[in-house]
C-alpha cells in the first residue's frame, strides 16, 4: 500500500532536551487498549503535557506556543523501552515527519522507517548546538534531505551527513512497503523453507 | 572455516535475502502474538486482503491487558475486553491458536513460550514484545518488533532487518548469599547504561552464567532490552536440554536425544569476534535495586545514591528523575518506607521466583502499611504454586496470590500503584508513570521484595535469610 513519499523536509522544530526518553513517556501503556491506529497524538507526551486534573503544564515544551514545526529534536537514546509502534503512531498524529537525535532505540527506530516518520543521527555536537539555536531562535529552520542524507541550517549554512541504509531509503522516498516487497520474494521464502524442513 | 559467534550462526542460517546495501531478510521460525500489539496487524492483513501465510509458527495469548482477579468474569473495561475479544476473533479467522484467559495453557507470552516447549535452541523468535529477549536463554535469536513488523510475519513469516553487532559479556566468579540472576542483570545494566547496547545482540557466557537455573537465564535475557541490546542469549547446555526434556512437545519426543545432539553444536567458536567485549565478576555483586526512573539507575542496596550522573548522562535527566523518585543525591535509601510490593512480570514471574519470595516470607507476616500483588506469570505457575504449598505459605503471611498476566509490571489492567507511592518491583522498567501515573518504582529481586513486603520498608534481604 501507498505511504507519504518522503523527500524534503523544510520546518521549525520542537526541541525535547532530554537524554533516555522512553516509549512510556511517548504514549503511556493505559492508553494502547484501542484496537486502531488512529488518534495517539492527542496523548502523545500525555503525562508530560497534562496534569492530573487535565490540565496543561506550562513548562513542557509541546505546551509552549514559541515552538512548533514537524521535527521534534530530541536527547540521546531516544525511544528506549517498549516495542510499542504506538509510540510512532503518536509522534506522527501529532504531526511530526522526523526526530532528529544522536542516537535511537533499536526498535523505535526501525518502528519509525517502518511507518515513514524518519529517525535523523547526527553527532552530539551537532545535536548540541541545534538545541542551543532553538532557545536562542524558536523560528530557526531545518532542513533535511533524504535523497542527499543531509540534515542543515539554511540560514548559517551548516550541515552535516546522516546515514540511512539504502532499502529503507528507497522505500521512504518512493512511499513503496514491506509487506509488498516480502509477497514479491515468497518463491525465496518457500525455497528456504524446503531447505529447512523442521525447525 | 572462519570461527563464527552463536548468533551469527543462527542469524546467518536464517537469512532469506540479504538486500543489497541494506538489511536482511529473516525467516521467523516461531511467532508470539498477543492482544495489544496485533490488532493493527491483522487489520493491515485484511485490508490486502491477505492470509496469515503459515499460521502454526504463531501462538497467541492474552496477558497484557487482563484482570488477574475474578478472571472466570467478563473484563470489566469494555475497551480492554474489546481488545482481548478482538484477539480472539483475529485468531480464529485466521486460524491461529489462542490460548486465552482460563485456559491452562494461558499466562505472559514469555513464560509460556519456554514452559510449554515452543521456545526452542537455535530458533529465530518474534514477538511485538520487547522483552522477547527472554527467549534468548534457551540459545536462540529472540528480539522485539513492532506491529507493521508483526503484519509482516503474519504475512510472510519473515520480516526485514539490518544484522545488529555483536557484544559478549562474561561474567566469572561465585555469586555471593541473596544474590540472583535479576542482581546480576540489575548490576550489568548500572555498569553498560540505558543505552550502552544499543544496536548490538548480547551473547552472556561465564561461569556465573552457566551456574544458573533456566528461570534465572530468561530473567538475565529478558532485561538486556534494558541496556539497548537487539536481544541477548545464552548458549544452551545440560541444564537448558535438562529443562527442555521435561517440556518438550509430544511430536518432537521421539526425536529429542538427535535435536540434542545437534544442540550441542550451539556455541559461539574459539576465537570467533565480537565487536565488544566486558568482563563482570560475579563475586563483587550485592543485593541491588534501582533509585531512578531508567533500569540502569540502579546501585547495591546498602549503597549511596550517586552525587551526579554516572555513565555519562545527562545531568539535567538524572536531576528530574530523582525530583520524580522523591530522592536526594548521596542519600541511602535502605529503610525508606515502602508502599506496595509487586512480584510477577515476564522477569520475576516463574515459579522459582515464587519460591524465593515464599521462602522469605514464611514464618514471617507482612507489614501492615504493604498492599503486595504476588501474580503469578502463567496458569502453569498458578497451579505449580498451589501444588506445592506456596500459595499456602503466602495465605499464612498474608498474601494472596493472583491468577496470571502482565498486570502491575505495567498497569494496563487495574492494578495500578497510585501516584507517588513506592513500589519494590520484580519487574523490567521503572519509567516514569509506568505502574501508573506518578507511581515510584523500585525495581529488585523477589528476595529484595520479599524483604520489604515483611518490614514495611526497603531492606536488604540477606539479613533475613539462614546460610
Amino acid at each position: 500500500m501507498a505511504k507519504e513519499k518522503f523527500e524534503i523536509l523544510e520546518t521549525t522544530c520542537v526541541p525535547l532536551q532530554l537524554e533516555n526518553v522512553d516509549t512510556d513517556q511517548i504514549i503511556p501503556a493505559r492508553f494502547l487498549s484501542t484496537t486502531s491506529k488512529e488518534g495517539f497524538g492527542e496523548n502523545l507526551f500525555r503525562d508530560w503535557r497534562y496534569d492530573k486534573n487535565g490540565a496543561k503544564i506550562d513548562n513542557f515544551v509541546l505546551n509552549n506556543p514559541a515552538y512548533s514545526g514537524k521535527i521534534l529534536v530530541a536527547g540521546k537514546n531516544f525511544g528506549s523501552g517498549s516495542s510499542r509502534e504506538h509510540a510512532v503512531w503518536a509522534l506522527a498524529d501529532y504531526g511530526f515527519r522526523a526526530v532528529v537525535s544522536s542516537f535511537f532505540a533499536d526498535i523505535f527506530r526501525n518502528n519509525s522507517l517502518n511507518y515513514g516518520l524518519l529517525p535523523v543521527v547526527v553527532s552530539e555536537k551537532f545535536l548540541g548546538h541545534l538545541f542551543k539555536l532553538i532557545a536562542k531562535d524558536p523560528d530557526t529552520i531545518v532542513r533535511i534531505d533524504l535523497g542527499q542524507q543531509i540534515i542543515s541550517l539554511p540560514e548559517t549554512g551548516e550541515s552535516e551527513s546522516f546515514e540511512i541504509n539504502q532499502y529503507k531509503k528507497e522505500c521512504l522516498m518512493k512511499g513503496l512497503d514491506d509487506i509488498e516487497y516480502l509477497l514479491s520474494i515468497r518463491d525465496l521464502i518457500t525455497t528456504y523453507e524446503l531447505r529447512n524442513t523442521l525447525k | 572455516m572462519e570461527p563464527k559467534t552463536l548468533f551469527d550462526k543462527i542469524w546467518d542460517s536464517h537469512v532469506v535475502q540479504s538486500i543489497k546495501g541494506g538489511p536482511d531478510v529473516i525467516y521467523i521460525d516461531r511467532h508470539f502474538i498477543h492482544e495489544v500489539t496485533s490488532p493493527q496487524a491483522f487489520d493491515g492483513l485484511r485490508k490486502r486482503k491477505l492470509q496469515v501465510y503459515r499460521p502454526s509458527r504463531t501462538i497467541a495469548t492474552a496477558d497484557h491487558n487482563i484482570p488477574t482477579k475474578e478472571q472466570d468474569k467478563p473484563i470489566k473495561n469494555e475497551v480492554s475486553r474489546h481488545q482481548v475479544e478482538t484477539l480472539e476473533k483475529n485468531c480464529r479467522e485466521f486460524n491461529i491458536e489462542y490460548f486465552g484467559i482460563n485456559n491452562p495453557k494461558n499466562g505472559i507470552v514469555h513464560v509460556i513460550g519456554p514452559e510449554l516447549g515452543y521456545t526452542l535452541p537455535g530458533m529465530t523468535i518474534v514477538c511485538g514484545d520487547s522483552h522477547t529477549s527472554t527467549h534468548g536463554a534457551f540459545g536462540t535469536v529472540a528480539f522485539g518488533i513492532g506491529t507493521s513488523e508483526v503484519e509482516m510475519v503474519l504475512a510472510s513469516q519473515c520480516i526485514i532487518q539490518p544484522k545488529p553487532k555483536r557484544m559478549r559479556i562474561t561474567l566469572n566468579g561465585k555469586l555471593q548469599k541473596g544474590v540472583t540472576a535479576k542482581d546480576i542483570i540489575l548490576y550489568i545494566i548500572s555498569q553498560i547504561s540505558a543505552g550502552g547496547a544499543t544496536g548490538y545482540f548480547v551473547e552472556f557466557s561465564g561461569s556465573a552464567i552457566e551456574s544458573l537455573s533456566m528461570e534465572g537465564r530468561m530473567t538475565i535475557c529478558n532485561m538486556s532490552i534494558e541496556m539497548g541490546a537487539r536481544g541477548g542469549l545464552i548458549a544452551p547446555d545440560m541444564t537448558t536440554f535438562e529443562y527442555l526434556s521435561k517440556v518438550v512437545q509430544e511430536d518432537l519426543k521421539p526425536d529429542f536425544d538427535s535435536l540434542v545432539k545437534n544442540w550441542m553444536l550451539l556455541k559461539t567458536d574459539k576465537d570467533a569476534k565480537f565487536d565488544s567485549e566486558k568482563v563482570f565478576d560475579a563475586g563483587k555483586i550485592k543485593p541491588m535495586i534501582t533509585y531512578g526512573t531508567n533500569p540502569a539507575m540502579g546501585m547495591a542496596i546498602d549503597e549511596s545514591i550517586p552525587e551526579s550522573a554516572v555513565n555519562k548522562e545527562d545531568n539535567a535527566a538524572f536531576l528530574k528523575s530523582l525530583d520524580y523518585m522523591g530522592f536526594k543525591p548521596r542519600k541511602k535509601i535502605l529503610g525508606h518506607p515502602v508502599d506496595y510490593v509487586f512480584v510477577g512480570s515476564c522477569t520475576n514471574g516463574r515459579i522459582e521466583d515464587l519460591r524465593a519470595f515464599a521462602g522469605l516470607v514464611k514464618g514471617r507476616k507482612k507489614a501492615p502499611g504493604i498492599t503486595a500483588l504476588i501474580v503469578p506469570g502463567s496458569k502453569k505457575v498458578e497451579q505449580q504454586a498451589i501444588n506445592e504449598g506456596i500459595a499456602d505459605i503466602l495465605k499464612e503471611a498474608g498474601f494472596e496470590l493472583r491468577q496470571p498476566g502482565c498486570s502491575s509490571c505495567l498497569a494496563m489492567n487495574e492494578d495500578k500503584i497510585p501516584s507517588g507511592k513506592y513500589a519494590v518491583s520484580t519487574s523490567n522498567r521503572n519509567f516514569e508513570g509506568r505502574q501508573g501515573p506518578g507511581a515510584r518504582t523500585l525495581l529488585a529481586s523477589p528476595l529484595t521484595a520479599a524483604a520489604a513486603a515483611i518490614t514495611g520498608k526497603i531492606s536488604d534481604p540477606r539479613e533475613f535469610l539462614n546460610n
